[in-house]
């Protein structure tokens, strides 16, 4: 808070809002993270602090360190760029776990894994190389066509 | 009068990332199942990069800034391992 005197009060105020925009939005997702009931409703909580939370946080941050040290500072969008990117990989694998544990002790809160389980006829045509498939759709009408 | 408002949001951001920090460690605790702690820990991970930016805007010293990178990918990291060690067993196969 050294510097924070010679700050212009817009600056002052513009950190203010965007600091408790982002502060805000993260307490309001910890606090649905701690509240609701099941995890799939929970897992949705905490991207409220990780979107808009670590957005307000670090614009704060980008117009304090421009104003003070009176140049453009804009390091900090590499926090924020890492945790867009980041939280839709970590959040997919987590939910993909959770569902293969829920799936593997046969939980009636989540749907079984294949609803239409495949004939065994369509498997070849399913996992055979594309470029080889109309080969084999040739020769089975040729072998039809005798 | 700018150094005033600028110190009540700081304190008030920090308050409001501390509950939310204690909020994610409640969860943490009493999580019934392990993803859950697993969630708690990378909205742990995340409150704490959070708190350091703003402990960076409260001391303006941007040696806080490399912290909460270095935060958010050991976050990042802790999380990704731990979801396949629940999906799978074991972390590298």
């Amino acid at each position: 808070m050294n510097q924070a005197a010679d700050l212009p009060i817009w600056a002052a105020l513009l950190i203010a809002i965007f600091l408790l925009i982002g502060a805000g939005l993260t307490l309001i997702g910890s606090f649905g993270f701690y509240r609701l009931r099941s995890f799939y409703d929970r897992i949705h909580a905490p991207t409220l602090g990780t979107s808009w939370g670590t957005a307000g946080i670090v614009i704060a941050s980008i117009i304090y360190f421009s104003v003070v040290e009176s140049r453009l500072v804009l390091y900090q969008l590499l926090i924020g760029a890492f945790v867009i990117v980041t939280t839709p990989v970590t959040l997919i694998l987590l939910s993909r776990a959770a569902l293969y544990r829920d799936r593997a002790e046969n939980s009636p809160d989540v749907p079984p894994l294949d609803v239409l389980p495949l004939a065994p006829s369509e498997n070849p045509s399913r996992t055979s190389n594309p470029e080889k498939a109309p080969i084999t759709a040739h020769n089975n009408t040729h072998i039809g066509e005798k | 009068m700018s150094a005033a408002i600028l110190f009540w949001a700081v304190t008030i951001a920090q308050v409001a990332l501390a509950i939310a920090m204690a909020l994610a460690l409640i969860r943490i605790i009493r999580g019934p199942r392990a993803q859950d702690r697993v969630l708690g820990l990378d909205t742990l991970y995340c409150n704490a990069m959070l708190l350091m930016l703003v402990f960076g805007i409260r001391t303006s010293n941007s040696l806080y800034f490399e912290v909460s990178l270095i935060i958010a990918a050991l976050g990042f990291v802790a999380t990704v391992a731990l979801a396949k060690f629940l999906m799978r067993g074991e972390v590298i196969e």
